[in-house]
C-alpha cells in the first residue's frame, strides 16, 4: 500500500520528434527520499515536471495517494519545487517569501506566523527573515527556496538538481543539511541530479535515467555494486570494463577470453554459457596494484596480471593507477590506511603486478 | 582601478557634454519661458517690459477648467495606454525570438509615416462617412437590441463606455469625430508604442520561471500574474506612465485635429496664444501654469512616498528587533 504513495503508469512525452520520457513506469513510497539520477537531456526533469504539473504527459497517467493527478494543473496540486535557480520572488522578503503558499492557502495570520517563524528557525535563517533574496548567499537562498516549499507541508517535494549553483564546500554542507530536513518534516523527497555522489549519500532508492527510460531503480549500493547495464556501470562511479567470450564454465565461476589479455576468472552471476558475451565491470577500488605477487590464500584463486604502471594520480586519500597489461588500460584506487612514506612507493614504469578476486567483478551485460 | 575612465579627469570629459546639452537646451529656455512670464507683450507681437501684467491676465475663468480637463483627458489616456501596454509587453516578451522581433518592429513601424499624416488618416476613419464610423454605427444599431434584454444598471455601463447609445442611433448623434472619445482614442493610439517599450524592456529582463514557482506554490495564473509579474515590472510601467502622460499633456495636435470644441486643451491655448494672438508671454505663462499644475502634485506624491518607505523600513526594523528580543532569532 504505502509502496503505491507516488505512481507513474506508463508515462511518455514526447517534444517533436524526441521521446523525453518513453513509457515509464514508477512506484514512489510514502516519505522516501527517491531520486532521479542521468546524465542532461535523458528525461529526468522532464518527469518532475510532469509531477509538479507543468508537463503534461502524451499518454500514461500519474496517481499521488491513490487519486488521478496527471491533468491537475500546478496550483491544484500539493507538490511543491524547490527550483534550480531557486526562483525566489525578488520583490518580496524572504518572510514574504516562505509565507506565500500559506497566505494563498488562507490560513489564519497567527498560524502563518507561527508556521513561518518555525520553518524560519529550522533553516536558521531567523535573522534574515526581513531582507530580500539579492541579499542573501547562495546557500541561504538554497534554504529559503526549501523552506517556501515546504512550509505549507506538500505532500511530495521536488529538488530540481538544487545543489548545482553552489560551490563544492557547500554543496557538501548542504548535502547534509537536506538529509536532516528530509529526517525532520518526513515529506517524500524526489531529488534530481545528474551528480551520482549527491544521489548515492542522500538516497534511499535512486531511480538511474537514460534516453527517456528507467535503467535501473534499486537502493545506492545494488546500483554502485551490481550495475544492470554497461550504461549504470561508467555512469555511477568510475569502472573497468572487459568485454569477453566465456570459454569455460566452472560451478558458479567462468572464464571469459577477453582479446588482448589473458583470461579473466569471474563470479557467473548471471549462469551465463559457454560462447556468449559478456562485458564485465571491476571498479577501480577492487583492483590491487603491488609490486610483488599477491600470496592467495590456500585454494583461493584470483586474477593476477603483470602489468606496467602508466599514469599516477595522488589524491592524499588515495593514490590513482593507470596501467597497461597486455593491450587494455586498467584503473585502480589504493586507499591509504597506513603511513604512506613507510611503503616502497611505486612510481612510473615499474613493473607491477594487478589483482583482484573474481567476486568482485560483476557481469553487466550479456548478450547470446 | 587603472581603467582610464575611472579618473576623476576622464569623468568629467565623458559628463561635460551632457551638461552643455542640458543647460543650453532645457535649463536656458526653461528660464527664458518664466523670465518672459513676467514681461508684457507689445502689439506687433514681441516681448514688451518687465511687467506682471501677463498674470494679472491669467485670470481668465476658463484656465482652471482647461487644466484640469488636460491632467483628466492625459490620465485616461495613461491608463488606458498602460492596460493596453502591459497585456501586450507580457505577450511580446514570451515570444520566441523571431517572433519578438516581428512583433516589436510592427509597433514601432508607425513612427516611419509622419505623425501629422497618421492622425490626418484617423480624421477620414472617424468622419462620418469614414468606415469606422460606419462601423461604430452599425455596431451601436446592433446594440441597440443586442442589449435591450439586459438590466438597466449594464446598459448604462455600456453606454458610459462607448459601446452603446443612449439616444436614437443616427450618424448626427453618435459621431465620435470632435469629441473627447476621438482624442483619447487617438492618443492612445499614438503614444502606446511608448507605454509598451519600457514595460517590454522590463518584462524581457523578468525571469518567467517565477510565474512557475507562484503556480507551483498554489497560485493561480491571475495572481501570480498580478503578485509577481506585475511587480516585477514595475519600474518599466513606471517609465511608461512618464512617457505617456508627459506628451499626453503637452499635446495640440491630435485635440486640434479630432476634438473640436468639445476638446481644447492646453496645449491648443498654448499655440493659440502664442501662434495666433502673438503673445509670447501669455502662452509662457500658460506653460508655467501647465507645468506646475503637473509638477507640485508629483512632487508631493514622491515626497510620500518616499515618507511611506522610510517608515516601513522603521517598521521593519521594529519588527526584527522585536523577534530578536523575543528570542526566536537566538542562535549563533
Amino acid at each position: 500500500m504505502s509502496n503505491d504513495f507516488l505512481v507513474f503508469d506508463h508515462v511518455t512525452k514526447r517534444f517533436g520528434a524526441l521521446t523525453a520520457v518513453d513509457d515509464v513506469s514508477l512506484k514512489i513510497k510514502r516519505g522516501e527520499f527517491f531520486s532521479l539520477l542521468g546524465p542532461s537531456g535523458c528525461g529526468k526533469t522532464t518527469l518532475l515536471r510532469m509531477l509538479g504539473g507543468f508537463e503534461r504527459p502524451d499518454s500514461g497517467r500519474i496517481y499521488l495517494e491513490g487519486s488521478d493527478i496527471t491533468d491537475l494543473p500546478p496550483n491544484q496540486r500539493r507538490v511543491h519545487t524547490v527550483f534550480q535557480n531557486y526562483a525566489l520572488f525578488p520583490t518580496m522578503t524572504v518572510w514574504d517569501n516562505i509565507a506565500f503558499s500559506l497566505k494563498l492557502a488562507k490560513k489564519p495570520k497567527d498560524e502563518i506566523e507561527d508556521r513561518v517563524n518555525d520553518i524560519l528557525e529550522m533553516i536558521q535563517l531567523a535573522d534574515q527573515a526581513w531582507k530580500y533574496p539579492n541579499q542573501l548567499s547562495g546557500g541561504q537562498k538554497q534554504r529559503v527556496a526549501i523552506a517556501r516549499a515546504l512550509v505549507d507541508r506538500p505532500q511530495v517535494l521536488l529538488l530540481d538538481e538544487p545543489l548545482a549553483a553552489l560551490d563544492l564546500k557547500l554543496r557538501q554542507h548542504m548535502l547534509i543539511e537536506l538529509d536532516a530536513i528530509h529526517d525532520q518534516v518526513g515529506i517524500t523527497f524526489i531529488y534530481v541530479t545528474h551528480d551520482q555522489g549527491e544521489a548515492m549519500s542522500l538516497s534511499d532508492r535512486i531511480a538511474v535515467v537514460n534516453m527517456g527510460k528507467i535503467e535501473q531503480l534499486d537502493v545506492p549500493a545494488k546500483i554502485y555494486e551490481a550495475p544492470s547495464s554497461r550504461f549504470v556501470a561508467s555512469f555511477i562511479g568510475d569502472t573497468n570494463f572487459f568485454s569477453g567470450e566465456i570459454v569455460s564454465v566452472d560451478g558458479d565461476y567462468c572464464l571469459i577470453q577477453v582479446d588482448g589479455f589473458p583470461q579473466i576468472k569471474a563470479y557467473n552471476d548471471k549462469q551465463l554459457k559457454v560462447g556468449q558475451r559478456v562485458d564485465l565491470s571491476v571498479r577501480p577500488e577492487k583492483i590491487r596494484v603491488t609490486l610483488s605477487p599477491p600470496q592467495p590464500e590456500k585454494g583461493a584463486s584470483i586474477n593476477v596480471f603483470p602489468s606496467k604502471v602508466g599514469d599516477i594520480v595522488y589524491q592524499g586519500v588515495y593514490t590513482k593507477f593507470w596501467v597497461t597489461s597486455g593491450q587494455l588500460r586498467i584503473q585502480s584506487v589504493k586507499p591509504h590506511s597506513r603511513f604512506l612514506l613507510d611503503q616502497e612507493p611505486i612510481t612510473w614504469n615499474d613493473d607491477v603486478f594487478v589483482w583482484w578476486h573474481p567476486d568482485d567483478g560483476y557481469m553487466v551485460e550479456a548478450s547470446p | 582601478m587603472n581603467n582610464p575612465l575611472h579618473s576623476k579627469k576622464a569623468e568629467w570629459f565623458v559628463t561635460v557634454p551632457g551638461f552643455v546639452w542640458l543647460a543650453l537646451f532645457f535649463a536656458v529656455p526653461a528660464v527664458i519661458v518664466l523670465a518672459f512670464t513676467f514681461h508684457g507683450h507689445d502689439a506687433s507681437g514681441g516681448v514688451g517690459e518687465w511687467s506682471l501684467s501677463t498674470w494679472k491676465e491669467l485670470v481668465d475663468p476658463d484656465y482652471p477648467a482647461i487644466v484640469w480637463n488636460t491632467i483628466r483627458i492625459s490620465f485616461k489616456i495613461t491608463v488606458w495606454s498602460i492596460l493596453l501596454a502591459i497585456p501586450c509587453a507580457y505577450a511580446i516578451a514570451r515570444m520566441n525570438k523571431k517572433w519578438r522581433a516581428i512583433v516589436a518592429g510592427s509597433i514601432m513601424l508607425p513612427f516611419w509615416t509622419s505623425f501629422v499624416v497618421r492622425v490626418f488618416a484617423w480624421k477620414t476613419m472617424l468622419h462620418p462617412d469614414g468606415w469606422l464610423q460606419s462601423c461604430y454605427l452599425a455596431w451601436l444599431k446592433t446594440s441597440e437590441w443586442l442589449f435591450s434584454w439586459l438590466p438597466s444598471a449594464m446598459q448604462n455601463f455600456f453606454i458610459k463606455i462607448g459601446m452603446a447609445s443612449a439616444e436614437p442611433v443616427s450618424s448626427a448623434t453618435s459621431t465620435i469625430l470632435d469629441s473627447e472619445a476621438a482624442v483619447v482614442l487617438v492618443s492612445v493610439y499614438s503614444f502606446i508604442p511608448f507605454a509598451i517599450m519600457p514595460i517590454y524592456t522590463a518584462a524581457e529582463k523578468f525571469d518567467f520561471s517565477l510565474l512557475e514557482a507562484a503556480r507551483d506554490l498554489g497560485a493561480k495564473n491571475f495572481y501570480a500574474f498580478c503578485r509577481i509579474f506585475l511587480p516585477g515590472v514595475r519600474q518599466g510601467v513606471v517609465s511608461a506612465i512618464l512617457l505617456v502622460f508627459i506628451p499626453a499633456i503637452g499635446s495640440y495636435v491630435i485635440p486640434q485635429m479630432l476634438g473640436g470644441t468639445d476638446c481644447i486643451l492646453i496645449g491648443n491655448k498654448i499655440f493659440m496664444r502664442a501662434i495666433q494672438n502673438r503673445n509670447i508671454p501669455h502662452a509662457s505663462a500658460l506653460a508655467t501654469l501647465m507645468a506646475v499644475s503637473v509638477l507640485l502634485p508629483l512632487g508631493l506624491a514622491i515626497w510620500w512616498k518616499s515618507r511611506q518607505d522610510a517608515r516601513g523600513k522603521r517598521r521593519i526594523e521594529e519588527r526584527s528587533a522585536r523577534f530578536a528580543a523575543s528570542g526566536r532569532g537566538s542562535h549563533a
